[in-house]
């Protein structure tokens, strides 16, 4: 079997993908940054002593983890404004949806790296008079957040990727471009192909630096 | 000479769930005081301790320090203890634990200046020629920049009494600061202990080292049950002591001579 690739309907049509790539990052930075800090406000929930702050937490979690990105994309397009009263643009139902899911992975990160910590370094702190966002800042999160950035960096890598998925809500980003070029040209071999390409090229340098300021941390202790 | 006690404690309670470790504590400890808090595994001696700088807060009972009663009464009838209040009684009350709990990620000086620059707010160089001074007063200086994972069990307790010490706390309170260590390295951390006990400061100490309580304590408590079964002079609790619990705890510890 003989396929003829023609790659050459991509030098006049980049600027499409380049458009859409832009939406792609609009997406991933942001949904990457605020997930970070909801989920670690999330994490801290869901390890309260109090079952008033925590099970809403673990709920919360336990939902988006539990589900599928796609249809909590959906849903925060033609569901969440029944529910609100307020119709949402596709782009920002899209970032709430991707936001939240990445909070929910980011909390039990932060969860799991905080108890890791021995309690006894909670004690230590805590007895020379640091209040508990002392203990947090200067003694808890310094050890962990090194031990984090793999797991941090793994659903960075994930979410840019997962951001593909905002293409059925009609977000022009990279997928939707693409989609939208092999469906007027009928080439999406090569259009996806490129694609791909183009996601790999937006990943990997973050995987790249990374990798080297874990080793760059884990040289200096 | 009549001065107010620096640590009353009255009808203390603690209780875990169902579990109640402390029935009733009354102790007053005058400034220059040494308590040696003796008695069986789960007695509660550590809880006891720990209720002392809140690191648990009481079921029921009152704390004063210096003459000022912690904590204000809530609408309930009990006890609420602020946050705030409780941060203050730490920086006044210091605690020296079993495990040492030093910051693993920090130097042996910065453990020591840690809390003097976040919780005293004192200038990095001032906190740092502060606690160059207290490593020198444990033998450690020449550890000074060496991490807790490089240092020896003696040598960890001794950064976590300097640590404690630069907080300028009025009280102490060690953990059986040696139940963790090799029986060899027992002997340093002691030694420092006794020349703070030289210094005339307000200590408590649990420990199993009946020979050193003897030796370094003003009063000696007997703990059972969540209760002081005995309280005395060492020579009167560890010598001669008149309940039975005391000599049967006493006689399975006749390892230890005075
Ligand atoms: N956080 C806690 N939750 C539940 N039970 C606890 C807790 N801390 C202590 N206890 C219980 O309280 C009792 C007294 O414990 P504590 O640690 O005060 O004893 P101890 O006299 O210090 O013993 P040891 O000599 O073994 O250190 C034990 O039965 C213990 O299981
Ligand atoms: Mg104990």
């Amino acid at each position: 079997m003989t396929y003829d690739w023609d790659f050459s309907l991509l030098a006049q049509n980049w600027p499409v993908l380049l458009r859409g790539l832009l939406v792609t990052v609009e997406l991933w930075i942001p949904a990457m940054a605020a997930g970070l800090a909801l989920g670690f406000a999330l994490g801290l929930a869901r390890l309260s002593r109090s079952g008033w702050v925590a099970k809403p937490a673990l709920g919360a979690i336990e939902v988006f983890r539990g589900t599928p990105v796609l249809i909590q994309l959906i849903w925060f397009f033609y569901a969440f404004p029944i529910v609100i009263g307020v119709q949402l643009s596709p782009f920002v139902a899209a970032l709430l949806g991707l936001t939240l899911n990445t909070a929910a992975y980011c909390a039990e990160i932060f969860r799991g790296g905080i108890q890791s910590v021995p309690k006894g370094q909670f004690e230590g702190a805590r007895a020379l008079g640091m209040t508990r966002a002392q203990a947090m800042r200067r003694v808890i999160l310094p050890q962990v957040l090194r031990r984090m950035l793999p797991a941090f960096t793994n659903r960075a890598i994930e979410l840019a990727k997962v951001t593909s998925l905002a293409s059925v809500l009609s977000v022009h980003e990279l997928m939707y471009q693409g989609r939208l070029l092999s469906a007027t040209y009928y080439r999406p071999l090569e259009i996806l192909t490129t694609v791909a390409i183009v996601y790999f090229v937006l990943i990997y340098p973050g995987s790249f630096l990374s990798a080297r300021l874990e080793r760059r941390l884990a040289a200096r202790s | 000479m009549t001065t107010t006690p620096l640590l009353e404690v009255e009808g203390l309670h603690k209780a875990f769930g169902p579990h109640e470790v402390l029935r009733g504590i009354d102790l007053a400890v005058m400034p220059g005081e040494r308590v040696a808090i003796i008695g069986g595994s789960g007695s509660g001696k550590s809880t006891l301790l720990r209720c002392l700088n809140f690191m648990e807060v009481p079921t029921a009972g009152r704390i004063a320090l210096d003459g000022r009663t912690l904590g204000r009464r809530g609408r309930d009838g009990g006890t609420v203890y602020p946050e705030s209040e409780l941060c203050g009684v730490r920086r006044r009350v210091g605690m020296v634990f079993q495990q040492f709990n030093l910051f693993p990620h920090r130097t042996a000086i910065e453990n020591v200046m840690e809390a003097l620059v976040t919780v005293k707010g004192t200038p990095r160089a001032e906190a740092r020629a502060r606690a160059e001074a207290e490593l020198g007063k444990v033998g450690l200086s020449e550890k000074r920049d060496a991490y807790p994972s490089r240092l020896s069990g003696g040598q960890q307790q001794r950064v976590a009494i300097a640590r404690a010490l630069a907080m300028d706390p009025e009280i102490l309170l060690f953990d059986e600061p040696t139940s963790s260590l090799d029986p060899e390295l027992v002997g340093e951390v002691l030694r420092v202990i006794r020349g703070l006990a030289g210094e005339g400061r307000t200590m408590l100490l649990v420990t199993h080292e009946l020979g050193f309580a003897y030796h370094f304590a003003t009063k000696v408590v007997f703990l059972a049950d969540g209760r002081f079964y005995e309280v005395g002079t060492p020579d009167e609790v560890l010598k001669h002591p008149r309940g039975e619990r005391t000599r049967s705890f006493l006689a399975r510890h006749s390892e230890f001579a005075f």
